[in-house]
């Protein structure tokens, strides 16, 4: 008879997705195990890699702005925005401040609408489906209130260079409030179903630690920086639109672990809530957008915008030699650093944490392959 | 520190470097040979201490192939754009920072992937979007019959 000692296990590879239901879209990882212990992870991408920093090379830049939502289309908003604000700055335009309201709380109501979707999977993930209906059945007031102002749900498409496509739907400002107050009711649900329970927190609580250290030199943002310390806000730190005019504290948490990462999210809900309530009753008179001129051409240079988005710090890097488009685009985008953390943290965990740690990374594969 | 204060502070560290105060960032130009130990001494420096790379990107210019690191200093919040080039195009090769910031080892896995840059150094240099033998999408001279139609 063996005894357990004498069992040995041998160090195998195996493949999980690119179809497997924990990876969100189509992304390989090439796990090496023994037994169920992950010791090292490896990411295969590119299953949709789009080229769309080619494409946008023979694009101009109001038609740039329409693919951006492809890329992350969970903070579709905030990725319209940093093409706008990037083309903004870069012509020296200054926006009426109408449309910075409007596209704060738009952000915010995209960030909310994120994090739902990334609440109610992360329970779905760990096994907990109800989470998935509270999620979605609180996500569709958002979405509803997109398809009243824009007329879409996901790819928004809202903002153009110089200001928003159309003014906000004389609904938007009683709608949005009642959806706060509506969301102010739901939100300690939340804590009340996952938070608490004991299952979920013996499955997250010091599970997937990622140390400052780590999450600075990995380029790890968002969220999921800012669990591990790494006070990496955008909206705090580089203010833009009208996020310089609202006070709001940088969700932060020093663990660095699969809860603080889920924590650190349902504190942001809070915080956005708390952001589109000082604005939303002081949104100022005045035009949506200025006119701006057919053919938009930016003057010769390199110009930098960095945001917020749901995931992280989405950047956009336009190199311009003075025609209608650009000579070169770049996307830094929040879930492609993230996912180069993922063997760092998953390392020495079993393949159940890996699934709860890639949860709490909330990778958005088009993000990602771009 | 102040972008004049950082520019004073560059040359000291290496006086070859060519420091402009641009519209948004400080900009840095410097020869690639020097890139690796530049690039520890503005990480490890107390005064400049970049340790937070933020975006890397490779760009196909007509006369030379160049890679740009945005840098951001975590303690001091000062930023700046480190650029280095190679004018070789058929055999461009550039050393690696991956061990000095983590998350350039997938960055320039991309640039490699889509500008064809080599980086000396790197643990694990393939491509990361696009098959073997594919071409390198975004240089200029990119040609692909069947998928770009020119207008």
């Amino acid at each position: 008879m063996t005894t357990p000692d004498e069992i040995k296990t041998q160090e195998y590879l195996i493949n999980m997705g690119p179809q497997h239901p924990s990876t969100h879209g189509v992304l390989r990882l090439l796990l090496k195990l023994e037994g169920e212990i992950v010791h090292n992870v490896e990411p295969h991408i590119g299953y949709i890699h789009s080229g769309i920093e080619k494409m946008c090379e023979s694009l101009a830049y109001p038609q740039i702005v329409h693919l951006t939502d492809r890329m992350d289309y969970l903070s579709a908003h905030m990725n319209n925005e940093a093409v706008c604000l990037c083309v903004e700055n870069a012509m020296g335009i200054e926006v009426p401040d109408r449309v910075r309201y409007i596209r704060t709380i738009m952000a915010e109501l995209q960030r909310l609408a994120s994090h739902q979707l990334w609440w109610c999977v992360m329970g779905m993930d760990l096994g907990a489906l109800t989470t998935f209906f509270y999620g979605l059945r609180d996500r569709e007031k958002v979405l509803d209130i997109f398809e009243e102002t824009c007329g879409a749900r996901l790819t928004v498409n809202y903002s153009v260079p110089g200001g928003v496509m159309f003014d906000i739907h004389p609904n938007f400002q009683k709608r949005v409030k009642d959806f706060i107050i509506y969301f102010k009711k739901k939100l300690p649900e939340y804590d009340q179903l996952l938070t608490g329970n004991v299952i979920f927190k013996e499955r997250t609580k010091n599970i997937g630690i990622l140390s400052l250290e780590d999450a600075i030199s990995y380029g790890v943002t968002g969220p999921s920086g800012r669990a591990s310390g790494f006070a990496c806000d955008v909206r705090k730190h580089h203010p833009y639109s009208a996020y310089p005019l609202v006070q709001f504290n940088e969700a932060l948490d020093t663990a660095g672990d699969t809860f603080a990462r889920y924590r650190v999210r349902i504190t942001e809900m809070w915080e956005s809530l708390s952001i589109i309530e000082q604005l939303i009753d002081n949104i100022p008179g005045g035009d949506y957008a200025i006119k701006m001129k057919g053919v938009i051409k930016l003057p010769e240079g390199e110009f930098y915008q960095r945001v917020e988005a749901a995931r992280g710090e989405f950047g956009v890097f336009i190199i311009s030699d003075g025609k209608k488009n650009p000579y070169r685009l770049k996307f830094r985008s929040p879930g492609f650093s993230n996912l180069s953390a993922l063997n760092v943290i998953a390392k020495g965990w079993k393949i159940a944490d890996l699934v709860a740690i890639m949860s709490t990374l909330d990778l958005v594969i088009p993000d990602i392959d771009r | 520190m102040t972008n004049e204060a950082l520019k004073a502070k560059i040359i000291t560290m290496l006086p070859e470097a060519e420091v402009t105060i641009g519209k948004q960032y400080l900009e840095v130009v410097i020869p690639a040979e020097k890139l690796r130990q530049f690039a520890r001494a503005l990480k490890e420096s107390e005064e400049t201490s970049f340790d937070y790379l933020i975006c890397l990107t490779g760009i196909d210019f007509p006369e030379n192939m160049m890679v740009y690191y945005h840098l951001e200093s975590y303690k001091h919040k000062h930023i700046m754009v480190l650029k280095t080039k190679t004018h070789d195009r058929q055999d461009p090769v550039l050393d690696t920072v991956c061990d000095i910031w983590r998350t350039a080892e997938f960055h320039e896995r991309e640039v490699y992937d889509l500008l064809g840059v080599k980086f000396n150094g790197h643990p694990d240099l393939r491509r990361l979007f696009l098959d073997e033998g594919w071409g390198f999408p975004l240089r200029k001279d990119y040609m692909d019959e069947i998928r770009i139609v020119e207008r």
